[in-house]
């Protein structure tokens, strides 16, 4: 492999005109000029030249194996071919892409690899989209002189449950094991054997389980590898296709969804350079079979003498005002009604509930988190980082889930920054998670002591907790004392109370002022479900209720009297005295008024909320529970309405992630039934309570966002219609200008590189679909004077407030925060805490709904400190009982030298050998505390 | 594929910090001796070809098992070792008998009777080229040139030369090598014994280490002079 660092230029080559870092050369006999070090191919690409190829990958290191990119380079002993993807350009040198020597080498390559493709492209799924299919018409000789016997092997066989391998179309590229090597880091495929024998496989019994499988088969040039889920069920041409982001996690992934005849047939990860890199995790890329289930609510349920019953909308939507007028008037205060859940809304209809909750009935009790977050307010109010400021920190301190299993694609992009770049990790956490191998220092703390921990780092004098080893503890003070640092701060235990993560990640804000932050909170679009409000005490646009209270009365006739409840207070409240097992006493409540109406939108917290009982009593407990749901679950049961709603992809609009970073959502197919979208739910229930929101679109919600929401200001349509925003806009905008991504050249993507999506357009289908807008010059500069509240944005603040009301905007949220953090008490000498973890595969929705993964859900065992393991006599793989005040579950206990002393570990929302977690956790405790016993 | 067949990703490097990786199937001098060799490269991986001579030693092959083993030892996923140990004709990854006993075809043999050989061997030992007799005494083997053109036909048993053979001296050999009069001399599973030498040469980490330091400051000087030779002559 070229060594980038070693490979000097003779500087005298370097003429004076020519800036620095560049070199300037002659490609078909035009002067093109280059980066410094850039591969020939990828320097002709963006000179309009595309050199055919097959291994080179731009988001991967160049092999130079396939040989197809090889082209005529000048040398001291005259022109001779070499292969454009592992040559530096050179000052001065001639390249020639075209010679009748590089045709020939081009046909001899191309003849060379068809000798053992079994040429069955009439059944191959990659037939119509395939790079060597295309490249032989475009390249080939037309003809082969191979009349021998190819080569045969089984097939298909399937090397995980995801994807499978027809091992003699492989043509032997190596990207598929580039890939699981160099960007998953999990080598579980590789090449075996030698010469005409040579194939990919897995090693005997082990799978290719990576999370990033799906990857292989998007950018396998032929029909190697195909994944489970699409394999003979399309044709491209067939495909129609649509460009829009992934809500499955809060990454944001961007995507080319394709469907045929109404359903979904795939996703594909389209290049976002500052987000995916064109890279999607198993998770978002195969979710979409829920979207195609057959067990779709289509239309409104209403329950009648204990059945649930089908009704009109009216009818559904009547019932459900008069639900919620009866909670009201029965607790007193608009506190009666508590709506919970928004992570899988839109950001317009996560904004049009919240204005519904908070402006027509009054009610402040609403969460978009299930009590697996962390304190809004936090979230929102640090100045923010985004992935690539955080991939390009020196230093990344990550407090939170194992990334991997929570946001997939970031685990990739931090991984990337610390193998192939200067990225130092120091990772906070009670556990070892996948980022532990690639962490400078990883240090443990006790759950319900973040704190303690984030306070020895920021305080050099401060005592190192027991569980963190001193020398460890020093080289984390000096790296968090780097120049550049960004805390990724997430739930790293569903056990633990998030305001204690909170309030260290406070004592770190205040001890590194220059720091920035980059939430991982891991559902859907709960960034956005926040940014419109749908969490206590907050208003749409990052603005807390006292602060927004003028400005949001004004335009909306009111708001919440007082701050409301948080999701794990309106259960408890809903739960009242009536509540069944273990019934707590009827606590009196802030705002005096017992929850006893719940509408749930799009969650079912018997699945997602950590603690079930908690769960179970309030909905027992509830007089009215509205479920606002696509798929029936288990929460179906308790409603006493059930409203049919439009799922991803079904719906436009636009969604925000970690970063506050705003994308576009791609409608591609017609919901199913008489199901609607999230906003129009909202809208509609409004008229039946007598009101108007005023928002009879989409579009009209959108307008109305950026004219409300200070965070959102200037980001118009006309903004995110832009091609350059395509990868979406960092909300707030600030005075510099919007930061547009680079899409590789605004060239068309690269169709070598991710095969599928370039073929799925030029055979009529363009992803670049959605809602038509205006595409003006200059939008950057207009929007970025407008959130600044500048005169010169006439015609973004066309149809907006003006400027008066720009300049009476209330302030956004600013940390750090006064937070109520509970106390923990020591443990006493018989317990041990627990550390609930999430996994990507669980019970939610997305992978119980999805036949392909719900088998991957894995069995998990109570992990244990081996010494603690010993102490009570049982060995890995034994049997312990795990008893709380008021239950007990026999589990299957594992010896886990990554824990500290009394702590055990298990994961949230997967089968364990009885039970679940969320039977264990008291989500009213701070942090979940346990006896272990010999069962 | 049930749960368990789906087991929980594993990623590199895992050695940063962790305990010792637990082997199952390499026995313990061999062990030793792994990491002896290990101690020898910059990089772990670089052990990765003498580790799987060293473990052959132990069965003849390496089976997945001992693969896995390797594979711990070196921060590598198994399928990376088995990769490697399926391209080289001397790794085995099929088990063979406790005496290899290959017959070179390539020219100078071939000129000398080696088919004819070869044809012999496989009828006495009733297995073809590439099979191991049902006792598991000899796995039988066509090689490339074995360096052994002047005892034409030329044979090896374990990787050591027993001389040119005819079909009478080589049912003699076979007669031996089942009746162990020739352990002595050719030990079962006996591949190369210079994996398992503890004497010569040694690398030593800092050496090395500094050498490379010096190599890539003499680089850098090399750069920054390139670079002062440009300024003044763009000065110039």
């Amino acid at each position: 492999m070229v060594d980038r660092a070693t490979t000097t230029e003779p500087a005298h080559t370097v003429p004076p005109d020519v800036a620095e870092g560049q070199v300037t050369f002659t490609l078909d006999g035009r002067q093109v000029t280059a980066r410094k070090g850039e591969m020939l191919i990828a320097a002709a690409e963006r000179a309009g030249t595309f050199i055919p190829r097959f291994c080179y990958h731009p988001r991967m290191k160049s092999v130079g194996v396939c040989r197809m990119c090889l082209v005529e380079v000048s040398g001291p002993r005259g022109a001779s071919l070499q292969p454009s993807c592992f040559v530096e350009v050179a000052e001065g040198s001639e390249v020639t892409t075209d010679s009748d020597k590089v045709k020939k080498a081009q046909d001899g390559v191309l003849e060379f690899l068809l000798i053992n493709h079994p040429l069955d492209c009439p059944v191959c799924d990659k037939g119509g989209e395939c790079p060597l299919q295309d490249q032989t018409l475009a390249h080939g000789p037309g003809e082969t002189r191979f009349v021998e016997e190819k080569r045969h092997f089984e097939k298909p066989i399937p090397i995980s449950e995801l994807v499978l391998l027809d091992r003699e179309r492989c043509i032997q590229c190596s990207r598929c094991t580039r890939f699981a090597a160099e960007v998953a880091g999990e080598a579980q495929i590789d090449f075996i054997g030698r010469a005409d024998q040579l194939e990919i496989n897995i090693f005997p019994g082990l799978p290719f389980s990576s999370y990033f499988s799906g990857n292989t088969v998007q950018i396998c040039p032929v029909g190697a590898l195909t994944a489970v889920p699409y394999r003979f069920s399309a044709r491209p041409w067939d495909l129609d296709q649509v460009e829009s982001t992934c809500t499955t996690c809060s990454v944001g992934c961007r995507v080319a969804v394709q469907s045929s005849s109404n359903r979904v047939t795939r996703l594909l990860g389209i290049d976002a350079d500052p987000v995916n890199h064109g890279w999607l995790c198993d998770k978002g890329r195969f979710a979409f079979e829920s979207v195609n289930s057959e067990d779709r609510l289509t239309e409104p349920m209403v329950r009648k003498a204990g059945r649930l019953v089908t009704v009109s909308w009216h009818e559904a939507l009547d019932v459900v005002a008069d639900g919620l007028r009866a909670a009201t008037k029965k607790s007193g205060g608009p506190g009666g009604v508590g709506v919970i859940g928004g992570a899988r809304l839109t950001n317009e209809g996560a904004y049009t509930w919240a204005k519904l909750a908070k402006g027509i009935l009054g009610t402040d009790s609403v969460d978009a988190q299930l009590g697996d977050g962390l304190p809004a307010e936090v979230v929102l109010g640090l100045p923010r980082a985004t992935i690539d400021e955080a991939v390009g920190a020196d230093t990344v301190i990550v407090l939170s889930g194992d990334i991997r299993e929570e946001l997939p694609v970031l685990f990739l992009r931090l991984r990337s920054g610390i193998v192939d770049g200067d990225l130092s990790l120091v990772e906070l956490s009670p556990q070892a998670t996948a980022l532990t191998p690639h962490a400078a220092v990883s240090l443990r703390y006790l759950p319900g002591a973040a704190t303690e921990l984030a306070k020895a780092i920021a305080d050099h004098g401060a005592p190192a907790p027991a569980t963190a080893d001193p020398t460890d503890l020093a080289e984390a003070r000096r790296l968090a004392g780097a120049d550049k640092v960004v805390i990724v701060v997430g739930r790293p235990s569903l056990a633990e109370d998030g305001a204690l993560v909170a309030e260290a990640v406070q004592v770190l804000a205040r001890a590194l002022p220059k720091a920035t932050f980059l939430p991982a909170l891991r559902r859907g679009n709960v960034m956005g479900a926040l940014d419109m409000g749908l969490s206590p005490g907050l208003l749409p646009g990052r603005v807390g209720l006292e602060p927004g209270r003028q400005w949001f009365t004004q335009a909306w006739g009111k708001v919440p009297d007082e701050r409301g409840l948080g999701t794990t207070e309106i259960l408890e409240s809903a739960g009242g005295s009536t509540g069944g097992e273990g019934a707590r006493t009827d606590k009196p409540h802030r705002n005096g008024a017992r929850v006893r109406a719940l509408v749930i939108l799009g969650a079912d917290p018997l699945t997602d909320f950590p603690d079930a009982g908690m769960v179970r009593r309030a909905l027992a407990g509830a007089d009215f529970v509205v479920s606002v749901a696509s798929l029936p679950g288990p929460l179906s049961a308790h409603a006493d309405v059930v409203l049919p709603v439009a799922e991803a992809h079904e719906r436009p609009g636009t969604t925000t992630n970690i970063e506050g970073r705003i994308s576009r959502l791609g409608q591609k197919l017609v919901q199913p039934g008489q199901s609607w979208p999230d906003w129009m739910i909202a809208a509609e229930l409004a008229v039946h309570l007598g009101a108007d929101l005023h928002l009879d679109s989409v579009a009209e919600v959108w307008d109305e966002i950026e004219r409300l929401a200070p965070a959102y200001r200037g980001i118009t349509r006309s903004v995110l219609d832009t091609p350059g925003a395509t990868d979406g806009v960092v909300a707030p905008l600030t005075v510099t200008a919007v930061a547009f991504s680079r899409r590789p050249g605004s060239a068309p993507l690269d169709p070598i590189a991710f095969p599928g999506v370039e073929s799925v357009e030029q055979q009529g289908a363009p992803p670049r679909a959605g809602l038509a807008g205006a595409r003006t010059a200059g939008i950057a500069a207009n929007a970025a004077n407008a959130a600044n509240g500048s005169k010169g944005a006439p015609e973004v603040g066309a149809g907006t407030s003006g400027d008066a009301a720009v300049t009476n905007q209330p302030p956004q949220l600013a940390g750090p925060f006064e937070i109520t953090v509970p106390r923990v008490v020591p443990t006493d000498s018989y317990s041990v805490r627990l550390v609930a973890s999430r996994r990507l595969y669980d019970r939610g929705a997305a992978v119980d709904a999805v036949p392909v993964l719900a088998g991957l859900i894995p069995d998990s065992p109570l992990r244990v400190n081996p010494h603690d393991l010993d102490d009570l006599g049982i060995g890995t793989g034994g049997n312990v009982k795990v008893r709380t005040a008021t239950t007990s579950l026999v589990l299957v206990a594992v010896a886990d030298p990554s824990l500290p002393r009394k702590v055990v570990a298990t994961d949230f929302n997967v089968p364990l050998a009885e039970g679940t977690v969320a039977d264990l956790i008291d989500a009213t405790a701070p942090v979940t505390e346990l006896r272990l016993e010999t069962p | 594929m049930s749960n368990a067949a789906h087991p929980t990703p594993v990623d590199r490097p895992r050695s940063k910090g962790g305990p010792a990786p637990a082997l199952t199937h390499l026995g313990g001098a061999t062990a030793t001796r792994a990491r002896e060799l290990i101690a020898l490269y910059p990089e772990p991986r670089s052990a990765l070809i003498p580790l799987c001579h060293l473990a052959q030693e132990q069965e003849g092959w390496l089976s997945p098992e001992i693969m896995a083993d390797i594979a711990a030892l070196l921060d590598l996923t198994p399928a990376e070792v088995l990769g490697t140990a399926s391209f080289y004709d001397m790794l085995h990854t099929e088990p063979v008998g406790s005496h290899l006993v290959s017959v070179c075809t390539n020219i100078a043999c071939l000129l000398n009777g080696a088919m004819e050989l070869l044809e012999h061997a496989e009828s006495t030992l009733g297995v073809n080229a590439g099979g191991t007799t049902a006792d598991g005494a000899v796995t039988l083997e066509e090689a490339e040139c074995l360096a052994g053109c002047d005892g034409a036909p030329c044979v090896q048993v374990n990787h050591r030369y027993v001389g040119a053979q005819t079909a009478e001296s080589f049912d003699q050999l076979i007669a031996d090598l089942r009746s162990g009069a020739r352990a002595a001399e050719i030990p079962t599973h006996g591949t190369l014994n210079r994996v398992a030498r503890t004497t010569g040469l040694q690398a030593d980490r800092d050496q090395i280490a500094n050498e490379r330091a010096a190599m890539a400051e003499a680089q850098a000087q090399r750069a920054a002079a390139a670079k002062d030779t440009a300024a003044n002559k763009a000065g110039a």
